[in-house]
């Protein structure tokens, strides 16, 4: 139960275990009857249920719920919302995603302060993230509603085109970009299969089946803080919440998982 | 006080199948932060399901008892559109009771 | 609910559980004082074999029965959450008790099973390593048990 914390020689000579040694057909069947079992009874369902709450409350200085905002569908209507984001607001002049939205209704209409969202973006333990809870809400509204991210305005377009700079664009310590995981097809780390944003049916696995459950995190993670993370792993700088690289980056891959229907929150390793 | 439970009840054919999400830590009191403190052990360590007064489980929990705990299980005798309730206690005294109303399976 | 809902809960249900039992749900008595007032077998849940365990929740000499069916994955992509289902076949099961052969301490819970209940539980457990995971059930009295072999891939080598 402490495993994921041991030194990194321990985990090498574990790798080398019968367990690694198996036909990886094997391994691959029965880590898929794993993920079968653990899909009925998501913890997630903890997270959308206080995301509903929040949504629904009264909260902040101005004393409001957040059924007045417009997540693109027009005031309060969460049902379908995320397969249509991100995407170009008039009252904002902004292509906004899902998370930065939020952050603009909970700004605006209760008043909250911004910059303490953003410190708690990503929650961990007791320390609790109300982002990601009303992120795990709204999404789990999109369940089987086809994608379908528009790219008509240009403002959409623009932030299409930045986002796919963002995902090709190398730097860091290591040389790395996105695409260096991320851009072809059958890559790996260790055990884990790498999805090749770039070929449709990845795209569209991938983007689709966030927010997870993160078992070996016991949290529920978004696609905002999985795009974080990557960039943590590259060794770039940190990828500012609600930025206008984050929120391209977001239209680029969610636009290209377009046709297919949404499936999260999810449950994952 | 802890967040409520997930409690979904459905019964088909009198039989009632009971699926519940609890939010709890579960900490194994193994576990290092990042300071290389040990994180003091905090799990649930009781669990009581109650139909019209009688019991219809009950259980004693041990922290390897995973994070966010599920449990499913299933009992006899429960109309639809009646109610169950579920109570845990943890180690350190924490409680939450929530109730669900059986729904059709 | 409110901590003044809780305490009239508390209190409506104090009326079978006497004082002890009252003080120790509000809170106001110590910790391990509270904790003696739940059903909870302290010497069960510290034991570190399957022997042990068995004895110390009162049974001896468990026979392996093929009645019972662990409904779990071969191998776990994480030892955090792994899925474990235990059905018995055995008639008059009163109890069903999941332990880790491989964890620091085995037993990870005892199920009540009274009459009118299915003698089955599903839940999630942790796993320290690739380990037997066992179920013991009472049945009539009697202790049986059936055991399982779980792989682990550590969070390290599944990245």
């Amino acid at each position: 139960m402490i495993r994921n914390k041991l030194p990194a020689v321990l985990l090498a000579v574990a790798c080398l275990s019968p367990v690694a040694a198996w036909a990886q057909t094997d391994t691959v069947k029965g880590i898929e009857r794993y993920r079968e079992l653990l899909a009925d009874g998501n913890p997630a369902e903890l997270w959308e249920a206080r995301g509903e709450d929040l949504w629904k409350q009264k909260r902040g200085p101005k004393m409001a719920s957040l059924e007045s905002c417009n997540l693109g569908k027009g005031p309060g209507v969460v049902k379908g919302v995320y397969a249509e984001l991100p995407r170009y607001f008039k009252d904002t002049d902004r292509v906004m995603d899902l998370e930065s939205r939020l952050l603009h209704c909970m700004t605006g209409i209760q008043g909250l302060d911004g910059e303490a969202i953003k410190r708690t973006a990503f929650g961990a333990g007791t320390n609790r993230s109300d982002m990601e809870a009303l992120v795990a809400y709204v999404t789990s509204q999109s369940k089987g509603v086809r994608m379908r991210v528009p790219t008509s305005h240009p403002k959409e377009k623009q932030a299409y085109a930045m986002g796919e700079k963002v995902f090709f664009y190398r730097g860091g310590p290591h040389d790395f970009a996105c695409a260096t995981c991320h851009g072809e097809s059958g890559k790996r780390i260790r055990l884990q299969d790498l999805p090749n944003l770039l070929d449709r049916k990845d795209a569209q696995r991938a983007y689709t089946t966030w927010p997870a459950y993160r078992v070996s995190q016991g949290e529920l993670r978004t696609f905002q803080w999985r795009l974080f993370d990557c960039f943590r792993q590259q060794r770039f700088p940190a990828l500012e919440f609600g930025s206008d690289a984050s929120i391209a980056l977001t239209a680029f891959l969610a636009k290209n998982a377009n046709g297919a229907a949404f499936n999260a929150p999810a449950i994952k390793r | 006080m802890a967040d409520p439970m997930r409690i979904r009840a459905t019964v088909k054919d009198g039989k009632v199948d009971v699926r519940l999400l609890m939010s709890h830590e579960m900490e194994t009191g193994q576990r290092k932060d990042a300071r290389g403190e040990l994180v003091p052990a905090w799990f649930i360590q009781n669990v009581t399901a109650t139909y019209g007064g009688r019991t219809v489980l009950s259980a004693q929990w041990g922290p390897s008892i995973s994070k966010n705990p599920y449990l499913n299980f299933r009992f006899s005798g429960a109309k639809l559109g009646e109610k169950i309730s579920v109570t845990w206690t943890d180690n350190k005294g924490d409680k939450r009771t929530d109730e669900a109303t059986i729904t059709a399976g | 609910m409110n901590r003044q809902q809780q305490r009239r809960t508390v209190l409506k249900a104090g009326s079978g559980m006497g004082l002890l039992g009252v003080l120790a749900a509000m809170g106001l008595l110590p910790a391990g004082e509270a904790m003696a007032q739940q059903q909870w077998n302290a010497g069960a849940f510290g034991a570190r074999s399957f022997a042990d365990a068995v004895k110390a929740l009162g049974g001896a000499a468990p026979t392996e029965n093929k009645g019972i069916l662990i409904t779990a994955p071969d191998i776990a992509e994480n030892g955090l959450v792994v899925p474990v289902g235990v059905t018995s076949n055995i008639p008059k099961t009163e109890s069903i008790a999941i332990m880790v052969e491989k964890n620091p301490n085995l037993l990870s819970a005892v199920f009540n099973i009274p009459s009118g209940t299915d003698p089955f539980v599903s839940t999630r457990v942790k796993l320290a390593e690739s380990t037997d995971v066992y179920a013991l059930v009472k049945a009539d009295g009697r202790y049986y048990f059936t055991k399982k072999e779980i792989k682990v891939t550590l969070g390290g080598c599944g990245g």
